[in-house]
């Protein structure tokens, strides 16, 4: 007998999206990672092959002695290193040249764009994410944001939560309180705060995910990346403190990244050539990483446009060869099982890209 | 017959204004920072249009006890850190003791829309004198002096990088924010080309040694130049302020300045036709604010709009300090809670500033922060804030609660 039936026959269905599903198939979870601020792709992941690399970036370009090469042309930031051995091992593939079609160079607009999965479209008022997992509401939080407000790409989701740092959710006095003030909420919630989940965001998704309580999307966000000026610094910093976490999270949950893909993705990227101050303006093209599940690892997908002047964005930016909803498409269907692109990404038919 | 009647009743449900008392309050929580115990009758007694037709006019108002309550907080600051903190304190003060609460209220609104992010380089030891000295005497003005003052304040120099910007090395962030955020707005029509063309106009906008603002001609790109339409060239200084007056006075910027103040002080989705009213004074005006913020409080908008906002965590944490009647011995524990419930004061990476929407303030995260603070400020564990009561529970139910996290 199917063991929710079975619990909510017995009337503890209230908890049984705490226990975790023993037997059954393991749960499949997206985790996005949203770079703010516009991330320098070309930074990131360099593509010393490019002669216009060097040449458009006097002072900030890496040099090629310290970058961690990884197919000849293009190779790693060597703030990345944690994440060199994942691409060794084919567990961790990167999209280049990825982004959004709309040329808007508007941080807000853009986010916006990209969240609501439609470009170009300010109406839009609910996130992709919430489209995609449109589902019966239950106790158990499908979504879950380790921010202090629901991303915009959640909006719209009836079981989504946004909380900064789930030991606010323990039990205590005050969320008695809440309880009392706020019983839809509480029943998510309490599921929350039955995790022993600390630390850092992804060290709480990781968490959240072992303990399988029933969340099938989380959220986390940086900032830090408008590195309009003195890049180099600040970006070897935050791509650091990015990897660390990224590579500590998937040691943390050992084989189980077979069921998890991670995601990052940033509004656009930044100006090819540097500007008077050593960093860089608001682009176009950027750089996705995909880390687990059945991720092909190891490669660099995506058409790669090229630096030269006639092959750049309005002449300063890099093109986007690769939509980042083709992107999520494949993840939300290949490996969240979601069907009904159409729904999800209203107006666009996303393009196979083979990257799980 | 019962047609009749039904038609007659919502005839008179139309026509009754709020009460007096529902009037007074409504003021008190769009245009103070919610009601201390007392300050309904208070409002009453004044008379609730008199009490308004006064704090439009805060310079006439006597705040000289909180002057000599914030003075603690300006002082000597050796680090970043400290610098923030008793910024943010002042703040705190003000906003919860200032007789001038309008003032303060359109403070907070005004700092957000020229927001600056203070740990920026040295951004923290000047942020204080940004809003002392550009914002706080100009928000009742013409909009393009205040415009001017930030364009020329070390604090958005320094935070939008145009300080460091110069002819042949352009760095275009404070003109794009200049055009998106601060006056005409994303949907204006203006293009990347009018973005790098106004980062040249405004080269040479920097600072000198001392952080005070200097034109550096030396850095000034002297060439011809079009921004959206207008042709410059040759000159100095005088062509960034032909540009800023400009901005100022264009009509998109009085679109985009309407539906902000819209927002803040009526609803999330103000009625088009209000922002297009309010949007008309400011022009007609030649940008007064005090006049166009007039403009949105004699609306029926404004009336009809009770409880329409939820509060953000600012607002949620004055108004419930001043709800409980609670004395601050010490606000810089209550900064570190604003940035737990993610509204740290002059903390706002992003050049939008904070949101002004119910999204932004609703998680289920954010919701149990400010019971958390109802439950601690109630029972009076919240430190540096002191508070007396003898129904504990009481308080922190009504502070908690739903009805209280609007206004």
């Amino acid at each position: 007998m199917d063991r929710r039936i079975f619990l909510r026959t017995t009337g503890l269905a209230l908890f049984g999206a705490a226990l975790p599903l023993k037997g059954a198939r393991p749960r499949k979870v997206l985790v996005v990672l949203f770079q703010r601020g516009a991330v320098d792709g070309l930074n990131m992941i360099v593509p010393y092959g490019e002669r216009a690399y060097a040449a458009s970036r006097p002072t900030i370009a890496i040099e090629r002695k310290e970058l961690l090469d990884l197919d000849g042309f293009f190779a790693m930031h060597p703030s990345m290193q944690p994440l060199l051995p994942f691409w060794k091992e084919r567990s961790l593939a990167i999209v280049h040249a990825a982004g959004s079609p709309d040329a808007t160079r508007s941080h807000f607009d853009a986010q916006d764009f990209m969240e609501t999965g439609t470009p170009g479209v300010k109406s839009t008022k609910d996130g992709f994410i919430a489209r995609a997992l449109a589902a019966p509401k239950g106790s158990a939080p499908r979504a879950v944001a380790l921010t202090s407000s629901l991303p915009r790409m959640f909006a719209g989701a009836p079981d989504a939560i946004a909380a900064a740092d789930l030991a606010k959710f323990r039990n205590d006095g005050a969320t008695k309180v809440f309880a009392a003030m706020y019983p839809d909420a509480f029943a998510a919630a309490k599921v929350l705060g039955s995790v022993n989940a600390s630390g850092t965001p992804l060290q709480q998704v990781a968490a959240l995910i072992k303990a399988d309580v029933g969340v099938e999307v989380a959220f986390v966000e940086t900032h830090g990346w408008d590195t309009h000026a003195g890049q180099n610094t600040p970006l070897a910093n935050n791509l650091k403190r990015m990897s660390d976490e990224i590579a500590a999270f998937a040691k943390s949950l050992g084989s189980r990244m077979s069921d998890v893909v991670l995601v990052t993705t940033s509004e656009f990227g930044r100006t090819v050539k540097e500007n008077g101050n050593r960093g860089t303006d608001h682009g176009h093209g950027t750089v996705m990483l995909l880390l687990g599940g059945t991720a092909r690892g190891g490669k660099v997908h995506g058409r790669w446009p090229g630096l030269e002047r006639e092959q750049l964005f309005e002449g300063r930016d890099l093109v986007v060869t690769t939509d980042f909803r083709d992107v999520f498409a494949e993840v939300l269907s290949k490996h969240l099982g979601v069907g009904e692109m159409g729904r999800v990404f209203p107006g666009y038919a996303p393009k196979p890209i083979d990257i799980l | 017959m019962r047609r009749i009647l039904a038609g007659a009743a919502l005839l008179l449900v139309a026509a009754s204004p709020a009460t007096e008392r529902q009037r007074a309050e409504h003021a008190l929580n769009r245009l103070a920072f919610g009601a201390r115990p007392g300050d309904v009758e208070r409002v009453l007694r004044t008379g609730v249009d008199r009490w308004i037709a006064q704090q439009l006019h805060p310079e006439r108002i006597d705040d000289r006890a909180v002057e000599a309550r914030v003075a603690r907080y300006d002082g000597d600051e050796k680090t970043k850190r400290e610098a923030i903190a008793n910024a943010a304190a002042q703040r705190i003060v003000r906003a919860a003791e200032s007789e001038r609460q309008l003032h303060e209220v359109m403070v907070d609104f005004w700092m957000n829309h020229f927001n600056v992010f203070a740990p920026k380089r040295r951004t923290a030891f000047v942020v204080d004198d940004y809003e002392r000295e550009a914002i706080r005497p100009r928000i009742w003005g013409r909009f393009e002096e205040l415009l001017l003052a930030t364009a020329k304040s070390p604090a958005m120099l320094v935070y939008l990088d145009n300080a460091r910007s110069r002819s042949g090395a352009l760095n275009e962030n404070y003109a794009r924010e200049l055009m998106e955020l601060h006056t005409i707005g994303v949907d204006a029509g203006y293009t990347q080309k009018d973005v790098t063309e106004l980062a040249r106009v405004l080269t040479g906008w920097s600072i000198d040694r001392d952080g005070a603002f200097r034109f550096r001609a030396a850095l000034h790109d002297r060439g011809a130049k079009t921004v959206l339409g207008v042709r410059l060239g040759g000159g100095g200084v005088e062509e960034g302020e032909q540009m800023i007056r400009f901005l100022a006075r264009h009509p998109a910027t009085a679109k985009h300045i309407a539906r902000k103040l819209c927002t803040r002080l009526v609803s999330d989705t103000p009625p088009q036709d209000l922002v297009d009213r309010v949007a008309k004074r400011f022009l007609d005006t030649k940008a007064d604010l005090r006049a166009t913020v007039k403009a949105v409080i004699d609306s029926p908008e404004f009336w009809s709009a009770r409880g329409a906002k939820v509060k953000s965590p600012f607002e949620y944490a004055v108004s419930a300090i001043r709800a409980a009647g609670a004395t601050i011995d010490n606000p810089l524990p209550l900064a570190r809670e604003l940035r737990k419930m993610g509204e740290g004061l002059y903390l706002s990476q992003s050049p939008t500033g904070y949101p002004d929407e119910a999204e932004a303030w609703s998680g289920t995260g954010a919701t149990l922060a400010r019971v958390d603070f109802a439950v601690a400020l109630a029972n009076n564990r919240m430190p540096g804030i002191r508070v007396v009561t003898n129904d504990a529970a009481a308080l922190a139910t009504r502070l908690g609660g739903p009805e209280f996290q609007r206004q």
